[in-house]
């Protein structure tokens, strides 16, 4: 039987996610020994056409050009699944959402006319169907090598979408929100990390963006309390997942955007 | 008179999305463009407003291959500029979490990037099926680095425990200490490296680079020293943008580098080796005499030697962190009273080369003003210059060994265009007569 076809394709990224799969040191023989590896280019110069039976899609949609590309890669694909925070929710590039694109190009290019960029960062999901979204910046190792197998396998993903405070319990770490004041956004963000950061002592800064059912305005009052102004906790949740829609809004409420007061 | 065109569309085993066009005339290169067509991301327009805090971990975003140089490069600017000093604890953890990433970015670039070249397969998963050995001691290898990088930082990939004035969370003793038959076998696996890579096939070449990096006092340079160059300069980093200058060019994304007098220079292992041979670690100077590697490499393709002798370098010199370590007093400093910041200028050595910060904050700790030179952004021109060569003496090879000899000589300086903004296509186009 032939060896089902994997491709990887990235947008506007930092190329962290698909390291992720060359990081599986140990799964990363063993896997290519299961599937043929169609299309990866970070990693091969060979690559052959599709269709693919599963395909990881890293980074955000930002130009015209890949938002063209995008619909060619979906229509190529049997299974399609977005990794990381770029792909799911536009990355940390969709800052850029909140701004004046062309201010941005006079701040980093003398040259604005020679660069081509949409006015916005997007998620491939506001582009075409995606048949999974694997949260994360970066995604979790074990998170990729289980939607690998599982897609492999004909079956769903196990991946939980429940806050990252959950994780931190069952670590038994003590909480930096409470006990010590930290702000921190572990209520409202999903799992996938291992609750990192209140494990080494930090709040939570929503890599994961946001989990199932939060509740913003409860953190947004317990963060003021701890004196944080109405501009640093729009901030907060505008990082690395500005753009997923809780967030944003979130950040809204927080401060509400100039023309809107 | 005849016209040869030859397109790449996408250049493979590096970091990003690029291209490159070359245009022949008369047996006369006319023209070499490195394209880069990565979309920009605007870092150094959205840092604006964020606080100094935030600049390691969002900087850290700009490379998934190497975040660690980001997080390094911001934290020594923001605290040059605050007048925070570090304990020695720190300043060695600091050190320890780079070696990590060196370790698996060179192991990543030397064995799944860069060896494929030299023994003839399009990647290393293709290449394991008849060297599954090398393949398995480089993965091995690799995993170590990232191993020091999860301990100390949390996770391989954006580390979460980066703080500017030091760590959030500082290791105990007997935690780091875990690490360490982890680097005893990356160390041996390194030495293995260095014979390995050192007796491969390389092209006769010779280049005149002017090499550029860091250079300490007492140790291979990390995140701290004088700029210095091989052609005789020698400054404080907060001069770097009197001496480097960055330009655009319409056909790339990211912004080149040069000299102010015009000149390429060159970046990364070959220079930090070329410019500190004398700060080796007696293993590392060691393994670099048994093998014969001469004090300054100019062969571009032995590139891969210098990386793995740096690998040894980082590996001995984690281990001798190791052994001085006793955890601080206190994780982390910070500003006390009102800020008065002064300039955050900052280098440290990325894995691919000196990676240059600059910030000017308000009084609340706001950034107004983020500048960020990237390694690849530096090499660009002088990776166009050693195209330029490479298609000068190979004139006569079909297009797909012209195509195949281009792609080497990009990948001979691991250019990592995420940074630079991302990587390549080829694009030839011959005229003339032959």
């Amino acid at each position: 039987m032939a060896r089902p076809k994997l491709a990887v394709f990235k947008f506007a990224s930092c190329d962290g996610c698909q390291l992720t799969l060359l990081d599986c040191e140990d799964e990363l023989l063993p896997v290519a020994d299961r599937v043929e590896i169609a299309d990866f280019r970070e990693a091969s110069s060979d690559w052959v056409g599709g269709p693919f039976d599963l395909t990881l899609v890293e980074g955000s949609i930002t130009t015209a050009e890949d938002a063209r590309r995008i619909q060619e890669i979906r229509a190529q694909s049997r299974v399609l699944v977005t990794i990381g925070a770029c792909a799911t929710s536009g990355g940390i590039q969709a800052l850029r959402n909140f701004a004046d694109v062309q201010e941005y190009q006079r701040v980093v290019y003398a040259r604005p006319d020679f660069i081509r960029t949409l006015a916005t960062s997007t998620p491939v999901q506001d582009h075409v169907r995606v048949d999974f979204e694997l949260r994360g910046c970066p995604i979790n190792k074990s998170q990729l090598i289980e939607v690998i197998s599982a897609y492999l396998g004909n079956r769903a993903p196990n991946v939980p979408t429940e806050s990252v405070c959950v994780e931190c319990k069952r670590r038994g770490n003590v909480c930096v929100l409470v006990a010590r004041g930290t702000p921190c956004l572990g209520p409202v963000t999903q799992t996938g990390c291992g609750a990192l950061c209140p494990s080494f002592d930090r709040g939570c800064y929503g890599c994961f963006g946001p989990q199932d059912s939060p509740n913003f305005p409860a953190l947004t009052g317990k963060l003021g309390e701890l004196g944080m102004d109405p501009p640093s906790i729009r901030r907060f949740f505008r990082t690395f997942n500005a753009n997923a829609p809780a967030f944003r809004a979130a950040g809204d409420a927080a401060e509400p955007p100039k023309e809107a007061r | 008179m005849t016209d040869r065109t030859i397109a790449v569309d996408y250049l493979a085993r590096v970091e990003g999305e690029g291209a490159l066009r070359v245009r022949i005339h008369d047996r006369s290169v006319e023209e070499v463009e490195l394209k880069i067509f990565e979309p920009p991301r605007f870092f150094e327009a959205f840092l604006r407003g964020r606080s100094y805090l935030e600049a390691p971990d969002i900087t850290a975003r700009i490379c998934g291959i190497c975040p660690v140089a980001y997080q390094m490069s911001a934290c020594h600017a923001m605290e040059r500029g605050l007048g925070l000093t570090v304990s020695p604890a720190v300043r060695a953890l600091r050190r320890l979490l780079y070696c990590g990433e060196w370790i698996e970015s060179h192991a990543l670039h030397v064995y799944l990037l860069h060896l494929p070249d030299f023994l003839g397969y399009p990647d290393a998963i293709r290449m394991a099926k008849e060297h599954r050995g090398a393949v398995e001691k480089g993965l091995a290898l690799k995993k170590v680095g990232n191993a020091i990088m999860s301990l100390l930082g949390g996770r391989e990939i954006h580390p979460v425990n980066v703080r500017v004035g030091g760590f959030y969370r500082c290791p105990s003793r007997e935690e780091l200490e875990t690490l360490r038959p982890q680097i005893v076998t990356a160390l041996g696996l390194a030495e293995e490296t260095v014979r390995l890579t050192a007796g491969l096939p390389f092209p006769s070449v010779e280049e005149e680079y002017e090499f550029v990096s860091l250079r300490h006092p007492e140790e291979y340079p990390m995140n701290e020293g004088d700029i210095v160059s091989s052609r005789g300069l020698r400054i404080p980093v907060d001069r770097f943008e009197e001496e480097f200058e960055e330009f655009q060019v319409p056909h790339s994304h990211a912004l080149h580098a040069r000299r102010r007098n015009g000149g390429s220079y060159l970046v990364g292992s070959m220079a930090r080796y070329a410019l500190n041979r004398d700060r080796l670690l007696p293993k590392a100077d060691a393994i670099a005499r048994e093998v014969g590697l001469e004090p300054v490499v100019r062969n571009p393709y032995r590139s891969i030697v210098v990386r793995a002798v740096e690998t040894v370098q980082a590996c001995e010199d984690a281990l001798r962190i190791l052994d001085a370590y006793r955890p601080p007093d206190r994780p982390w400093v910070e500003p006390t009273g009102a800020l008065k910041p002064g300039a955050c200028v900052a280098a440290t050595e990325a894995p691919r080369g000196l990676l240059f910060h600059r910030y000017r904050l308000d009084a609340t700790g706001l950034i107004q003003e983020a500048r960020i030179v990237p390694p690849t952004s530096q090499n660009q021109k002088r990776i166009e210059d050693d195209v330029r060569d490479v298609v000068g003496r190979s004139l006569d090879l079909d297009e797909a060994g012209l195509t195949t000899e281009c792609e080497r000589a990009i990948r001979n300086h691991d250019p990592c265009i995420s940074c630079a903004t991302h990587f390549l296509t080829l694009d030839l186009v011959r005229s003339g007569g032959p």
